[in-house]
């Protein structure tokens, strides 16, 4: 399977199977449309009208030699892999602790219903917390890497309970023989020279929230009164990037129907001295007006081509800055199989509720049918590890026929779930959202080449 | 070649032996994480 697109006059080739890009003239680009059907001869009378003869069989040759070497046209011999993850011994190897479920903003797109997740206001105690560290190094098998995710609500607002729980870890890591990596998500309002001090002695990452121009963060992102929080957070968020070397941290927004524009809102991060941004669409309930709907869609398309176009004149200009969802890795990036089984919700990746229920993600955190045990008895409710194990590129029939699917890895479950009632079904509009921006971020690498 | 440019990309053919591991990051996609494309997350086991 191949896939070709063009973008500001490039004309590009994914071999979908191996990962391999080509960039190509307008002569093998159309071509292509004949190359598997068509025999040389019928392809030379086809296209005679608009290229030579000798130039179209030399760009048949070239095809024929990329076919060979297996960069072209691979078959996709990765479906016998598949049952093989499925088999792998269940390790966890990252945990959502849900710190707090509370929170001090009243963002209007939260689908944590403002930090309370179809429950109470409550918050994780140090005891609950340490329970889950120890679960997670028993569960973890011969993973030394482990991932703690401080999320909320608003990590913040329960900060001492943060630091206990990172000390309980590294008290106990090397004899386990295993390496904890933290990262806190925040909205900024609490954070004080002390906390960011402890975060970055402490935290691998750090995630900031904000949505971009201050009249956009602020329709979304209110305090508790009314009144916007962008004045309260921008000279912190700048603070503790530069605080971080401009590395291993992201300020992070969501755009909505309400500014389609979102580009400007990327720049306006960039131009406040952000260099690790990511906006990204929100996802709602089709029902609220600041939704995404399917009518957007082409305008959308448009503003990820204005972006791609004005993040490339940036570094163009040695202005570099780093966007985040177009961020791809082709020389190096994961594995196949990594590819096949996606984010992991369910299986490696499990949230943790303030009580210390356990649950596939921070997603389905407070769904009852989701509960899959708690931090004392660890994963008992197995069924639901084995519908989510099930989760692989393979198995969903859309992604099966996308040509995205090793960048994509078969998208959000969560999303699934919420559009469709299953898991396996992808939610169309991320899909098409999420085919662009792999392809804006596949010409802004072939750029730089 | 004098049509086709071909970028410098890891095949992924060559990943399935070696590969599944496992210490690489996990991977959250959806916006309300540090979403992103698996594709661009770092191996652990170069
Ligand atoms: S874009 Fe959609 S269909 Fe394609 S692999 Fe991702 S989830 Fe599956
Ligand atoms: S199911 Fe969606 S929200 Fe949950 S971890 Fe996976 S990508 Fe993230």
């Amino acid at each position: 399977m191949i896939h070709k697109y063009t973008l500001n006059g490039m004309f590009i080739v994914l071999d979908v199977n191996s990962g391999a890009v080509h960039i190509v003239d307008e002569l093998v680009y159309d071509i292509l449309d004949y190359y598997r059907e068509a025999d040389t001869d019928t392809i030379v009378q086809k296209l005679s009208d608009k290229y030579g003869e000798d130039d179209i069989r030399t760009a048949i040759s070239e095809l024929d030699e990329l076919v060979a070497a297996r960069q072209l046209f691979t078959p996709d011999t990765y479906a016998a892999v598949a049952p093989f993850v499925k088999k792998r011994e269940p390790v966890v190897k990252a945990l959502c602790l849900h710190i707090a479920h509370d929170c001090n903003l009243k963002c209007k797109y939260c689908f944590a219903e403002e930090g309370e997740y179809h429950g109470k206001r409550e918050l994780m105690s140090a005891e609950v917390g340490k329970k889950a560290i120890d679960m997670l190094i028993k569960t973890s098998g011969a993973r030394k890497n482990l991932e703690i995710d401080f999320f909320g609500g608003e990590p913040l607002m329960n900060f001492g309970v943060v630091k206990e729980i990172v000390e309980y870890a590294r008290s106990i890591e090397n004899e386990h023989g295993k390496k904890f990596r933290f990262t806190i998500t925040t909205n900024g309002i609490l954070l004080d020279d002390e906390k960011l001090d402890y975060i970055n002695k402490n935290m691998h990452n750090l995630v900031l929230s904000i949505d971009g121009r201050k009249e956009v963060n602020d329709r979304m992102r209110p305090r508790a009164g009314g009144q916007g929080s962008y004045d309260n957070i921008v000279p912190k968020f700048q603070k503790a990037a530069e605080s971080r070397n401009q590395t291993d941290y992201y300020v992070r927004g969501t755009f909505t129907r309400h500014n389609l524009d979102f580009s400007e809102d990327v720049m306006h991060l960039a131009d406040l001295g952000f260099k690790q941004i990511s906006v990204e669409p929100v996802v709602a309930d089709l029902s609220e007006d600041y939704a995404i709907q399917e009518s957007d869609l082409p305008a959308i398309f448009k503003e990820y081509e204005n972006l791609t176009n004005k993040i490339k004149e940036r570094r163009e200009k040695g202005e570099w800055f780093n966007f985040f969802h177009f961020m791809i890795d082709l020389t190096g990036g994961p594995c196949v199989i990594k590819r096949l089984v996606g984010c992991g919700s369910g299986t490696e990746y499990l949230a943790v509720s303030p009580s210390g229920d356990l649950y596939p993600c921070h997603q389905f955190v407070g769904r009852p049918e989701f509960k899959m045990g708690t931090v004392d008895t660890g994963v008992v409710n197995t069924d639901i590890r084995c519908d989510f194990e099930n989760c692989n590129v393979y198995n969903k029939p859309a992604c099966k026929e996308c040509w995205a699917r090793f960048y994509c890895s078969g998208g959000c479950v969560a999303n699934s779930y919420n559009t469709h009632g299953d898991l396996i079904s992808p939610y169309e509009i991320g899909c098409e959202m999420q085919r662009k921006r792999i392809e804006c971020a596949i010409y802004l690498k072939a750029c730089e080449e | 070649m004098t049509h086709i440019k071909t970028l410098n990309t890891k095949l992924l053919q060559n990943t399935v032996e070696k590969g599944g591991c496992g210490e690489c990051q996990t991977s959250c996609q959806s916006a309300c994480k540090t979403s992103c494309t698996v594709a661009n997350q770092a191996c652990e086991n170069r």
